[in-house]
């Protein structure tokens, strides 16, 4: 997420013709992407690429780089990477892989491609301030383990938050199946 | 006495009394006291980092706020609280533009981030506040016999440029603390990779491969645990096994258990009073060799 000054010199020369690798690198986290030259180092670096084939993060930067929009955006490969941060921490060129995938995950989630899970999350943060919802059961045995009761969730200061960055109104999934 | 701003996050709470109470038990009984403070929300962990960045980082400073306004450095249990806090914390101290439009945000809900604080784990505030030295003073249990296999995760350690907390690719710190209870600290393949929680729920079956190469690794080395600090570690491979055992017809047993528990169990904390019933895998195994 460094990068600043270059974000800034982006900016400036933004024109009509602005390119996917342009629009990924204003983005918070995406500016390092153009770094790349193709070593491989996150590839072999990562846990998931070492079990799966569908997902490789050199493939996500190279088609991202090649202007594969639509490909990088509605493909499941960007929803793959586990955030463990291997690959950035061992990117010779200082490519900040795991961020430069948020920044894709981010541009996707506004073109519309949701992932299911994804609506729930968003679901229970607006609702009770929390992804993971506690069960009254649990809740109710507290006192058992010695534990106090719960404070109240901060839900009016986190309202005023999602409505001023416009999270509130990303068209979420409804709860359900 | 330094106090801290318990960060208990949205886990623990919800299905991990266990971390909790073994947490709360042993903080305070070396010293630490912990402060519950309302209004603190979800952390904006990597799932909403996936949503909105900017969104995420103003959700994390409005914790952070919170601890500000109580005059209170923050400490975590969960090493995805830890990421998420510490990171927008560092981020936002050390740039100013983004600290000003995360302000511009927090200003609508009548908050400002000061920058005056700081955001540990709980390993971090054991090292610097307890010491290693009065740690194994306070041991009153020997787990010399136990061969210990622990996974700090992913996100004690990295992004390392933004946590500062170990050395990502040689890490000593959560083994020192291991070993200072006077369990042995073993190492096995691919001991720093990631367990694949993150997956859970987009992609069950490629979350459950990578859980279970962890699994069967400390198990090849002879661990009679794995020690884990983040819950969606410990659901993964405790819960994990149990998935492991109808997908891949194998059966390993092997128990899992926070820090904290086997801190506490080390202390000579009753294990009647952790709410260890939350474990999948039954710690029998283990409570043999603590005496």
């Amino acid at each position: 997420m460094e990068g600043e000054s270059r974000m800034e010199h982006e900016k400036e020369r933004e024109t009509s013709e602005a390119t996917f690798t342009d629009e990924i690198r204003r983005r918070l986290g995406g500016e390092t992407i153009a770094l790349c030259y193709q070593c491989g180092t996150c590839a072999s670096s990562c846990p998931v690429a070492k079990v799966t084939e569908r997902y490789n993060p050199r493939d996500v930067i190279r088609l991202s780089l090649l202007e594969q929009k639509k490909e990088v955006l509605s493909g499941s490969a960007i929803w793959l990477c586990s955030s463990c941060y291997n690959c950035q921490e061992r990117c010779p060129q200082k490519v900040e892989i795991a961020d430069v995938i948020y920044a894709l995950r981010n541009i996707a989630i506004e073109e519309g491609y949701i992932p299911n899970i994804y609506s729930e999350f968003a679901n229970g943060l607006m609702n009770e301030g929390r992804i993971v919802p506690i069960s009254k059961f649990v809740e109710k045995k507290r006192p058992e383990y010695g534990l106090p009761q719960l404070r109240t969730a901060g839900l009016a200061a986190l309202k005023k938050i999602l409505a001023t960055t416009g999270f509130d109104k990303i068209q979420w999934k409804k709860e359900g199946p | 006495m330094t106090s801290y701003a318990l960060f208990l996050g949205c886990t623990i709470p919800a299905r991990q009394p266990h971390y909790e109470a073994s947490a709360r038990k042993a903080l305070t009984r070396l010293g630490i006291g912990l402060v519950d403070l309302d209004n603190m929300t979800c952390c904006a962990p990597p799932p909403l980092q996936s949503i909105d960045t900017e969104t995420s980082l103003a959700i994390a400073a409005h914790n952070i706020c919170v601890a500000e306004q109580a005059d209170l450095d923050i400490v975590t249990l969960c090493t995805g609280c830890f990421e998420s806090l510490a990171m927008a914390n560092n981020l936002l101290k050390e740039n100013p533009k983004l600290k000003a439009r995360v302000n511009e945000i927090l200003s609508n809900a009548g908050e400002e981030f000061k920058g005056t604080k700081e955001v540990k784990h709980y390993l971090k505030v054991l090292i610097e506040d307890i010491g290693l030295e009065r740690l194994k003073k306070n041991v009153t249990k020997d787990l010399s016999s136990l061969k210990v296999a622990s996974f700090s995760g992913c996100h004690l350690l990295r992004p390392s440029a933004l946590l500062k907390f170990d050395d990502p690719e040689r890490p000593h710190v959560f083994d020192d603390l291991i070993e200072a209870l006077g369990a042995k600290s073993i190492w096995y393949r691919n001991k720093l990779k990631c367990c694949g929680g993150l997956l859970r729920g987009y992609a069950d079956d490629v979350a459950l491969a990578i859980a279970r190469d962890k699994i069967i690794n400390t198990t090849k080395a002879g661990a009679d645990c794995i020690v884990t600090l983040c819950p969606f570690c410990f659901l993964t491979l405790d819960l994990g096994q149990m998935l492991i055992k109808s997908t891949y017809k194998e059966e390993y047993n092997i128990p899992v258990v926070h820090y904290s528990e086997l801190l506490s169990l080390a202390l000579g904390i009753d294990p009647k009073e952790l709410a260890i019933d939350f474990h999948k895998v039954r710690l029998d195994r283990i409570l043999g060799k603590i005496t």
